[in-house]
């Protein structure tokens, strides 16, 4: 396994992280030992096995189609860090 | 008021509902203990004492006047910084989430309230559940009541140390990967990870969704059938919750396991994986159980070696995707930027911690174009083989054995900047999150050091009753689970 500065920094914008030069270093570091112990997993042959997603065996639940109570808007957006009476504020994305 | 501190949820459900002690005594009581005891342990980040009196003078009330919720109406108990309440702040150990205060109630929470608990605060855990020592916490550092210069275990490392230190009886941890079964272990306390399924996930926040589960930390596993009877169940509000009623776990606790069998995983007590004290605790118990009937097994679970890496690909590919909801548009901390994009990337570097950010860097490489079949899917289906290594087990045995933790607790500090050593730390806990089984872990004894050491037991699917039915019996016969750090109960 060879992760590469550049492989990091790919994935941390991908990720929307900005690292710093230490922090490519040690994600470098860090993420090439990790890799490379879980390639331990190359040496089972998984021909033909089906990936499990989800332990349950169940259906998908599926509700009534009905109108039921949910939180008011004004609620909702109380958490965001800059917010109006029923919409959160972000930066302009449009010029 | 010792009495009071030693005290389980059972003892304590008989001592008000006899009237010789007062749910506000109790609950003042437990108060008491954490305003002595918790600035040298740090626990809990957030305490709500006013308001729990207020909740336990109420309860006093309703009980007098015959209305009293449950057997444990009024009594205390704390719950790990990650479940949704509109009473306090959820900040998950992060600061990404500073001053976040939900809308709404995380389903156990409302259970607890509903059966009458008060819950008296919530506890420090590695940031976002990511960790096994509490270290990676951004709000507090949590030390082992055993020995204050070692780590508690994680990430549910406040909700054991509270109990363990006697704060409180009992407390809601979270389990991916071993959280609440390895820090029950290192801190002398039992903890149960349920079935996956068992316990409703509404309001709790997401790390790694296919293999989170809420459970119950507490004494006893008399006090953990206690408590999951309250919070699990079918729920409607999540998708993933299992649609049966949940049995009567306590009615389950026969006391009996003459004729249970113990599955031993080869390889397993051989000495390879764990420390030869912990090892020889475990025989022990084993031993224990042995003397009370029960047979042991030999049984095979050949893919297990490779459940750390399977486990480690799979969190950190789902926690990638759950935790990209932090970008300081919707709840928390942000930093203030002239565009979105760059809002997005700063709320995000300075919100998160380093291991945070280490699982996402990893999950979003495992997940992107050109790994995904290599790692993602690789570690699905070996994920498989693990639950097919369990089924076969299962056919020959009831209840399978292992320690909880290679070893005991650990110095602070030791393993910080060595990711990969803190992940091994998982490898007898992580088998049972990847087949979504019941596991509980046992005090069975100290280590060198007065350190405590646990004993799991994994049961199949939906069967708590069993796993709790074995730990009982064993803790009727020992008194590992009544030890206390030495000082913190006086």
């Amino acid at each position: 396994m060879n992760i590469t500065r550049d492989t990091v920094l790919y994935v941390a914008r991908l990720a929307r992280l900005r690292l710093s030069d230490e922090e490519v270093t040690r994600m470098q570091r860090d993420l090439d030992a990790i890799l490379g112990y879980v390639d331990t997993l190359r040496e089972l042959d998984t021909t033909g096995v089906p990936p499990t997603t989800h332990v349950l065996e169940i259906a998908t639940p599926l509700r009534k189609d009905a109108v039921h109570d949910v939180l008011p808007v004004s609620e909702v957006v109380r958490n965001a860090p800059q917010h109006d009476e029923n919409a959160m504020i972000v930066p302009k994305v449009l010029e | 008021m010792s009495d009071l501190a030693k005290a389980g949820l059972a003892e304590l459900a008989l001592h008000v509902a006899s009237g010789d002690v007062s749910c506000r005594e109790v609950v003042a009581a437990a108060l008491a203990r954490i305003e002595r005891g918790d600035p040298k342990l740090g626990a809990f980040l957030t305490l709500r004492a006013e308001a729990a009196l207020a909740e336990a003078s109420a309860a006093d009330a309703e009980r007098k006047a015959g209305r009293a919720r449950s057997r444990l109406h009024g009594l205390p108990i704390a719950v790990k910084d990650i479940l949704a309440s509109p009473d306090f702040e959820t900040r998950c150990g992060s600061r990404i989430l500073t001053g976040f205060r939900a809308p709404y109630e995380a389903t156990v929470l409302r259970r607890l309230r509903e059966a009458g608990l008060v819950v008296l605060g919530s506890t420090n855990m590695d940031e976002f559940a990511m960790g096994g020592s509490t270290e990676n916490s951004a709000l507090a550092k949590t030390r082992n009541p055993w020995d204050p210069t070692r780590v508690p275990g994680g990430s549910s490392g406040g909700s054991a140390v509270a109990v363990a230190a006697r704060f409180v009886p009992a407390a809601l941890g979270t389990d991916t990967g071993g959280s609440i079964r390895q820090p029950a272990a290192l801190c002398g306390v039992t903890g149960l990870k349920p079935t996956y399924g068992r316990v409703s996930r509404y309001g709790l926040v997401a790390f790694a969704s296919s293999l989170d589960q809420i459970g119950p930390i507490t004494r006893s596993c008399s006090d953990a059938a206690l408590l999951l009877g309250v919070i699990a169940g079918h729920d409607p509000h999540d998708a993933t919750s299992y649609p049966a009623p949940a049995p009567n776990w306590l009615a389950a606790l026969s006391g009996n396991v003459d004729g249970l069998r113990i599955g031993i995983p080869r390889g397993f007590f051989d000495g390879a994986g764990a420390d030869a004290e912990t090892m020889a605790r475990a025989r022990e118990a084993l031993h224990v159980f042995a003397g009370l009937g029960a047979k042991t097994v030999e049984v095979e679970l050949p893919n297990s070696g490779y459940g750390i890496a399977t486990y480690y690909l799979i969190c950190t590919a789902e926690a990638s995707s759950n935790l990209s909801r932090y970008d300081g548009v919707k709840y928390g901390f942000r930093v203030a930027s002239q565009t979105l994009d760059e809002m997005y990337e700063k709320t995000r570097s300075e919100g998160f911690g380093a291991e945070v950010k280490r699982r996402i860097l990893l999950g979003t490489y495992v997940l992107s174009a050109g790994y995904y079949d290599a790692y993602y899917r690789k570690a699905a289906q070996v994920r498989t083989l693990i639950r097919r290594d369990f089924e076969r087990a299962f056919e020959s045995c009831d209840v399978i054995a292992s320690p909880t933790t290679p070893g005991p607790a650990w110095p602070l500090g030791e393993r910080v900047d060595d990711p990969l050593q803190m992940y091994l730390a998982d490898v007898f806990t992580v088998t049972a999150n990847l087949a979504g089984l019941p596991a509980v872990s046992l005090p069975c004894g100290l280590a060198a050091g007065r350190l405590p050491v646990g004993l799991q037991l994994i049961g199949r699917p939906l069967d708590e009753a069993t796993v709790l039915r074995a730990g009982d019996a064993f803790q009727r016969h020992t008194h590992f689970h009544e030890l206390a750090p030495e000082d913190s109960a006086s």
